[in-house]
């Protein structure tokens, strides 16, 4: 299993957007490269990355009229990654904190590629 | 004029174009932004890569402005540059940024990543790493919930190229 590294701040003020910066271990083998023996190295790329946001188990009770729609693991960012991004894709993005949550971000590419980074945001 | 492979290896021998080549288009009366002023940014990129941010913007009408593309101008390693692009808008259910695209223009494959963003994104900013094969452009588009598409494009040099090996 590749390292995957999800950061985000331990908490925030409610309302606060925060930054979000994940990176996942990946060659992100474009196939244009050669081996050694002249070989081509097959395209191997991470395909598809999504964040998803949950409510933490204690904050869903107060909450549920409140969340901006952020309600049990819905998805606030995705992208789609293509050959050109470089190896062991890093992305950084952005999210409004409205209640304690735990951010997923999870990882899908070619040959089955799969991997997920979570972090608890706590929402003061 | 410089003579380099491609990433294929072909040993086809790829010119690097003139800054004001015929090859590519200024684009100031099509994308012209819609508001009047003193100022009408134009932006000057390959009919390629038009096309690819037409492509994206999937019928909208693509303006000049609002986005941010930012990078290094002078990059020492194409493998891994970073890229911000930032569009600032108050990213309300009304008024948000639903997605974003970044291109490149001397890579084999220009399209480097698309992106979703939300409401609940808060700031519609994205960083990445990418790869750049050679001195070229970078495009960013972003569509808006309004329907509108803003695009913006960035000139890098770089250095050492990614992709193309001896």
């Amino acid at each position: 299993m590749s390292r995957a590294l999800l950061f985000a701040p331990s908490s925030a003020k409610r309302g606060e957007v925060i930054e979000v910066r994940a990176l996942v271990q990946h060659p992100m083998d474009t196939g244009y490269r050669r081996s050694n023996d002249g070989e081509p190295i097959a395209r191997n790329l991470v395909r598809t990355i999504t964040c998803r946001i949950a409510p933490l188990a204690g904050a869903a009770a107060q909450t549920q009229a409140q969340t901006q729609g952020a309600a049990g693991g819905e998805i606030i960012f995705s992208a789609r990654l293509h050959a050109a991004v470089a190896a062991n894709p890093y992305l950084a993005f952005h999210c409004r904190m409205v209640v304690s949550s735990r951010l997923t971000v999870q990882w899908a590419g070619d040959n089955g590629f799969t991997n997920s980074a979570s972090a608890d945001v706590l929402v003061l | 004029m410089v003579k380099r492979r491609d990433c294929l290896g072909l040993a086809a021998a790829a010119t690097l174009p003139p800054v004001n080549a015929a090859g590519t288009t200024v684009v100031a009366n099509a994308f012209a932004p819609a508001t009047s002023g003193a100022f009408a940014p134009a932006v000057q990129a390959t009919p390629a890569m038009l096309a690819l941010a037409q492509r994206f913007a999937d019928g909208a009408a693509l303006r000049v402005g609002r986005l941010a593309v930012t990078v290094e101008p002078l990059v020492d390693n194409g493998n891994s540059v970073p890229v911000h692009m930032t569009l600032d808008s108050p990213m309300t259910p009304d008024q948000h940024v639903v997605g974003m695209a970044l291109f490149s223009e001397k890579n084999p494959e220009p399209h480097i990543a698309d992106f979703v963003l939300s409401p609940a994104s808060g700031l519609a900013r994205v960083s990445t790493r990418v790869r750049l094969t050679g001195t070229g452009q970078l495009l960013g588009v972003a569509k808006l919930s309004d329907g509108t598409c803003w695009m913006q494009t960035v000139d890098v040099i770089v250095t050492l190229a990614a992709c193309i090996e001896d």
